[in-house]
């Protein structure tokens, strides 16, 4: 079994979630793992590639690709997948890269998994179903195969893995992959760090009370190192902006600390935080569902709580 | 201008898998994945008062229906459904395959599905049909504007928005964020039974049954276990000193 492994970047930085695909590609026992690194400097990244596993980097710097845009990601894949045989192709969700990777299984006629959280060394896809109560075993019936990962799956771990072998490629883009552009791009001042790329999340609920609130939120984040994310419901009261919305309707996160402030834990906000090494939080409510899927719950007031949390965590950081 | 609205007919309340088949039980009552009803929303909302024509695009199976109903009582103006009993059980390379199919023959100047559906999670069925049809594609539009020949959508990302702009025909997955879908009205309700409503068999849109279903579907479902649950929660009461017993924790947890 041949596997490749697509790693997106965003301004010049592999995103953490490829790595950790690119880690679980190397733990497989495939000792030909290959990484595609897309966009400018892609060749500059290659290094970073190999040290988490990848033998072989392909790069292809065209100008084509320097925009975030999925369809001439499509025609790259295709081509090397074409080329050199690769059987499996694993691909670390994000709204780019899941447009990636539907588009090259029906360019491919190639059997596509998604939200995987897990795949087995004989290739056993692993995925949470019914909103994660069931957890089903999916398989390929063909080559080439496409796995795409839920967000934040496998830690990002660097291997001994030596320089790899750089391979340039050539774009020759499909008709239709080169019709849409990007014109214009717009940042959200607030939403700071990305919150699928974060190891800690602090995230505030309707229990914060007010939007001026969500400074005790982004205090306790920035003293932790980590970003801060919100519910569906205070980003739709126009508290906090959609793009740190957590949930079935926003991101699908897992850090290694959660810590939900005023959050009630509702079935659409579970779905986006449950596979969260650790959730602590912080509730009024003794009957939050939040409690039954916390590793530890308090029951009391986050504007009590969470000033002195983060003084006593500051304090310790010396 | 013609728009497609692709919509799914989901299972209501709580889904079950059937354990002999593997896929979703399907036979309960079912309702219009709501995610699509955004982008039923958003066709109508492009549409106006202009005279281009909303088609709705299911497949599904018989019941699926409903959802059109549901589609074409909004306003919506003609519905087309892929049903098939061989089409059941069909993955995304099949399922594409045969909405793509049905797309062809409309050959719509734009074609919309929602940000995901309900009961799968499945949030990419967009880029395939565009591929298949050959078309420019954009998912995640927060906001979109259609004028003379092309478009241009504020896509959401995990860094920001991007402004694309894109020729049609096309291809757009709406956010849940772009509308607020209306109720249809009783009018509506009543106006959609005269509605122009098509059944379409494999045969009808041109593919063979080796390339539906469960014979042209690549993916399998090979069973269904438990998932882990957490190990011991606790739960405390504050005190006064919960601040502190977080940190303590937190510390056990190599976490601060």
């Amino acid at each position: 079994m041949s596997i490749v492994v697509f790693l997106e970047q965003h301004g010049n930085e592999l995103q953490k979630g490829s790595l950790g695909v690119l880690t679980k590609a190397a733990s497989l026992g495939d000792p030909d793992v290959a990484a595609v690194i897309v966009g400018e400097n892609a060749k500059a990244l290659a290094s970073e590639a190999g040290r988490f596993g990848a033998g072989k980097v392909f790069v292809a710097e065209d100008e084509a690709l320097h925009q975030a845009l999925p369809q001439p990601r499509v025609d790259v894949l295709a081509k090397i997948v074409a080329e050199h045989g690769y059987e499996t192709v694993l691909i670390a969700n994000s709204v780019l890269a899941a447009d990636v990777a539907s588009g090259l299984a029906a360019r491919l006629d190639a059997g596509l998994n998604w939200d995987l959280v897990d795949l087995t060394r004989d290739l056993v896809g692993k995925r949470p179903a019914l909103q994660d109560s069931v957890l089903v075993d999916v398989g390929w019936k063909s080559t080439p195969r496409i796995a795409l990962f839920r967000a934040g799956s496998f830690d990002a771990n660097a291997t001994a893995g030596g320089e790899p072998e750089i391979v340039e490629v050539s774009v020759e883009l499909s008709e239709h992959s080169a019709k849409a552009t990007i014109t214009g791009q717009e940042q959200e001042q607030s939403a700071g760090a990305s919150i699928e790329d974060a190891d800690v999340i602090v995230a505030g609920g309707r229990g914060l009370g007010a939007p001026e609130n969500f400074s005790l939120a982004e205090e306790l984040a920035r003293t932790l190192g980590g970003a801060v994310g919100a519910t569906r419901a205070v980003v739709d009261a126009g508290w906090y902006p959609y793009s740190a919305q957590i949930g079935q309707t926003g991101k699908v996160v897992s850090p290694k600390l959660y810590i939900a402030l005023g959050i009630s834990g509702a079935i659409q906000h579970k779905v986006g935080m449950q596979s969260s090494n650790v959730i602590v939080s912080i509730n009024k409510d003794a009957n939050a569902p939040i409690f039954e899927f916390s590793d530890l719950g308090v029951v009391g007031d986050v504007h009590e709580i969470v000033p002195k949390l983060t003084e006593l965590i500051k304090q310790r950081k010396g | 201008m013609k728009i497609a609205v692709c919509v799914k007919h989901v299972p209501e309340g709580n889904a079950k898998i059937d354990p002999s088949t593997k896929r979703l039980d399907r036979a309960g009552e079912g309702a219009l994945n709501h995610f699509d009803a955004n982008a039923v929303e958003e066709a109508l909302r492009v549409k106006g008062d202009s005279d281009t024509e909303v088609v709705v695009v299911s497949l599904g199976p018989a019941k699926a229906a409903d959802s059109l109903r549901k589609a074409l009582a909004m306003g919506a103006d003609r519905a087309v459904l892929i049903s098939d009993d061989a089409a059941a059980g069909s993955d995304l390379v099949a399922t594409s395959k045969l909405l793509a199919a049905a797309l062809e023959k409309e050959s719509a100047d734009l074609v919309l599905f929602g940000q995901q559906a309900s009961d799968s999670d499945g949030a990419v069925l967009w880029a395939a049909v565009a591929e298949r049809l050959r078309r420019p594609v954009v998912s995640q539009a927060a906001e979109l504007s259609v004028s003379e020949g092309s478009l241009k959508v504020k896509r959401q990302t995990e860094f920001g928005y991007d402004v694309i702009e894109s020729p049609l025909p096309a291809v757009v997955a709406v956010s849940d964020a772009i509308n607020e879908p209306r109720y249809p009205s009783l009018k509506g309700i009543m106006g959609a039974k005269k509605k122009p409503f098509d059944t379409l068999s494999l045969a009808d849109v041109g593919v063979d049954a080796a390339d539906a279903g469960e014979p042209g579907s690549k993916t399998e479902v090979l069973g269904l276990s438990e998932p882990p649950s957490r190990g011991d929660a606790r739960k405390i009461e504050d005190d006064g000193n919960a601040a502190q017993a977080i940190v303590d924790f937190l510390a056990e947890k190599r976490l601060v």
